[in-house]
């Protein structure tokens, strides 16, 4: 009788496990089941739109064929490249002083866990952060303030980048063995010289992957760019008026009635999405390759 | 590092090195003092680490700024109440070219669509996280958690076109029909909407967008269980699911609940996926098929074109109020996560 009940429990126990087992592989086929999908219907959308003049020419009004987004995609270059200037040197700036000089002090945890809050605060935020600060005051003898400009979105897009760099740089400069900093003192080297050169060189593999993984996050970034830099069909690179980028014209194409428009925006998401998956796998690569194994 | 003695400045003008020093000593020495350039260098770094506070203070002065007009004439009404038409009694929460503002139909929209976005996708990921760490072979592991994270790269932007291309559809002909029949009693899902946006859609794809944070938070708290926990509660003869629940997820339970508010914070500001989808409109409605709009989607469709100074202003205060609950929601998550990743070391999700 003992034995039977037990046989029953024994059967039962048997039974949720595997019942588990079998959930959490569902719960899995699940969560990877959009993004095939979404890859699946970008390529079979979008791909017969990618071509030459995709990459080389201007939008077209709807109805004529032909066009591409080439200004779309040179803004969003453009806006990138301003982001990436205010973003990257202050954010391995910060990542430096954590690893380096603010190692277990109070002050650096603080910076780090604002850090962390602060890649949890909404895109759009940013926008409405740069659109008060750049667009909205009318000063007539400063350059880019008072309008809608590139300069306006370059901003909230580098102080996206800020926190995400400077966590990466930190992380990446705490993998140096303490033994090379200690080399490099040991010689006499200046502290500034031996962070410079030693530390941030050997951790340069890491810190580089970090920032392109902070570029990759802004350059699909559409929130704060729908009202500062507001979008231009045009041909326009300067910071000084409106511009255009990539995700804002995929937005504006993708909620027009056009048919023609509809598969701009589709093969300007395959782009996207193509140059984007191609980052992700690169800093992949680089950090399942073990760069910071040479160091140690 | 012995450097060429033609090179070096004649004698006299550097100090004497001591008869004994090395080549190196004698080089170093006649580079000079570094004292200037390192304190500098130092002050540099820390005004880098510094600029983070000041991003958040710049932010925090310009909403709260910008917003003055919207505070003095409404207050706290704002959140809370909305004008009422004489005529009908109906609400007029939101008619900007007349002056009626209310925050209260985008409050509401964020809450649901971010509470049933939470609904479908925690359970999903916490499946994802144990099939990872637990039951996943090494060779998959790899593959798995690598598709995950590229869900997490994905754009807002292209996941809002696929859902309107691709998920509204499906659940304009298929989904809500079922929700409706199977779960109309409940009086939350009448699906009298022919669009196929609203509340419902927006969940699903805020749903999908938030599963690879919580599951890879998820993942990071369950390693940093001590692999002797298992051990124990394998040794005692219980099953891979038992030693799961009483080893892993009880003890990762704190770190697993930062995880979820860490998604819910992402969920709350979402902006361009559910402007896309919810529909837009500022009504407040029971049934969760009806069309909707949230806080971040008014803020990304009206602010460009505001039509007044109040009309902006009322978007700003809008957007204070996401900041605000944002910084509250990302540092209690990020404190829950900490009290069990503490000592293990750090991840930058």
């Amino acid at each position: 009788m003992n034995t039977g009940q037990n046989s029953i429990r024994s059967q039962w126990r048997a039974f949720t496990d595997n019942a588990v087992t079998f959930l959490a592989i569902l719960a899995t086929a699940v969560v990877v089941l959009p993004l095939l999908a979404i890859f699946a219907y970008l390529l079979y959308k979008g791909a017969a739109s990618v071509n030459l003049d995709f990459f080389t020419k201007v939008l077209k009004p709807p109805g004529e064929v032909g066009g591409g987004l080439a200004n779309s995609i040179v803004g969003s270059a453009v806006l990138l490249a301003e982001a990436s200037v205010i973003g990257v040197p202050i954010g391995i700036g910060g990542g430096i002083f954590l690893a380096e000089y603010g190692r277990g002090t109070k002050f650096a945890n603080a910076v780090r866990f604002t850090a962390d809050v602060l890649n949890g605060v909404p895109s759009i935020i940013m926008g409405v952060a740069a659109y008060a600060l750049i667009v909205s005051p009318h000063i007539s003898w400063l350059p880019f303030v008072g309008h809608f400009s590139g300069f306006a979105g370059g901003v909230a897009l580098g102080i996206m980048m800020i926190p995400t760099i400077t966590r990466t740089s930190e992380e990446m400069l705490l993998m140096v063995p303490n033994a090379v900093r200690e080399a490099a003192l040991g010689l006499g080297v200046p502290n500034w010289r031996s962070i410079l050169s030693i530390t941030v060189r050997t951790a340069s593999p890491g810190i580089i992957t970090g920032c392109m993984l902070a570029f990759a996050r802004v350059a699909g970034e559409t929130a704060p760019l729908i009202f500062t830099v507001l979008g231009n069909s045009f041909w326009s690179t300067s910071l000084n008026r409106p511009i255009d980028a990539l995700p804002l014209r995929i937005y504006v194409l993708a909620l027009s009635p056009y048919d023609d428009w509809h598969r701009m925006a589709w093969a300007g998401s395959l782009v996207l999405i193509v140059l984007i998956v191609l980052a992700v796998s690169l800093v992949r690569y680089v950090t399942s390759r073990g760069v910071m194994k040479g160091a140690s | 590092m012995q450097p060429d003695p033609a090179s070096l400045p004649p004698e006299g003008q550097r100090p004497e090195p001591p008869a004994e020093a090395s080549g190196i000593r004698k080089y170093l020495m006649s580079r000079g003092n570094s004292a200037i350039a390192d304190a500098g260098f130092h002050w540099l770094m820390v005004l880098c680490a510094f600029s983070i506070f000041g991003i958040v203070a710049l932010i925090a002065t310009e909403l709260v700024t910008h917003s003055t007009e919207t505070w003095h004439k409404f207050g706290l009404r704002f959140f809370f109440q909305a004008d009422h038409d004489p005529d009908t009694h109906l609400p007029l929460f939101w008619d900007p070219v007349n002056g009626h503002f209310s925050a209260l139909p985008f409050i509401y929209g964020t809450i649901v669509s971010s509470i049933l976005a939470l609904i479908i996708a925690v359970p999903l990921s916490v499946g994802v996280a144990v099939f990872l760490t637990e039951m996943c072979p090494k060779a998959l592991r790899g593959i798995l958690a690598f598709l995950t994270e590229l869900l997490a790269a994905i754009p807002s932007i292209i996941y809002g076109v696929w859902a309107v291309a691709v998920l509204v559809p499906i659940m304009r002909e298929h989904v809500n029909p079922l929700l409706a029949t199977y779960l109309g009693w409940t009086g939350l899902f009448v699906d009298d909407n022919p669009t196929g946006l609203g509340y419902t859609s927006a969940g699903v794809i805020l749903a999908i967008m938030i599963l690879p944070i919580i599951s890879s938070l998820t993942r990071e708290v369950m390693t940093a269980v001590p692999h002797s926990q298992r051990e124990a509660v394998l040794a005692l003869g219980a099953t891979r699911w038992e030693m799961i629940r009483t080893g892993v997820l009880r003890n990762a339970r704190i770190g697993i609940v930062g995880a979820i508010i860490l998604g819910l914070g992402r969920a709350l500001g979402e902006t361009m996926a559910v402007t896309m989808v919810i529909g837009n409109t500022p009504e407040i409605h029971r049934s969760l098929l009806a069309n909707g709009a949230s806080m971040s989607a008014v803020i990304a469709n009206e602010y460009a074109e505001a039509v007044t100074d109040l009309h902006r202003s009322a978007l700003t205060e809008i957007g204070l109020a996401l900041f605000i609950v944002t910084i509250i929601v990302n540092a209690l998550a990020r404190l829950l996560v900490w009290a069990v990743t503490r000592g293990t070391p750090p991840r930058v999700i």
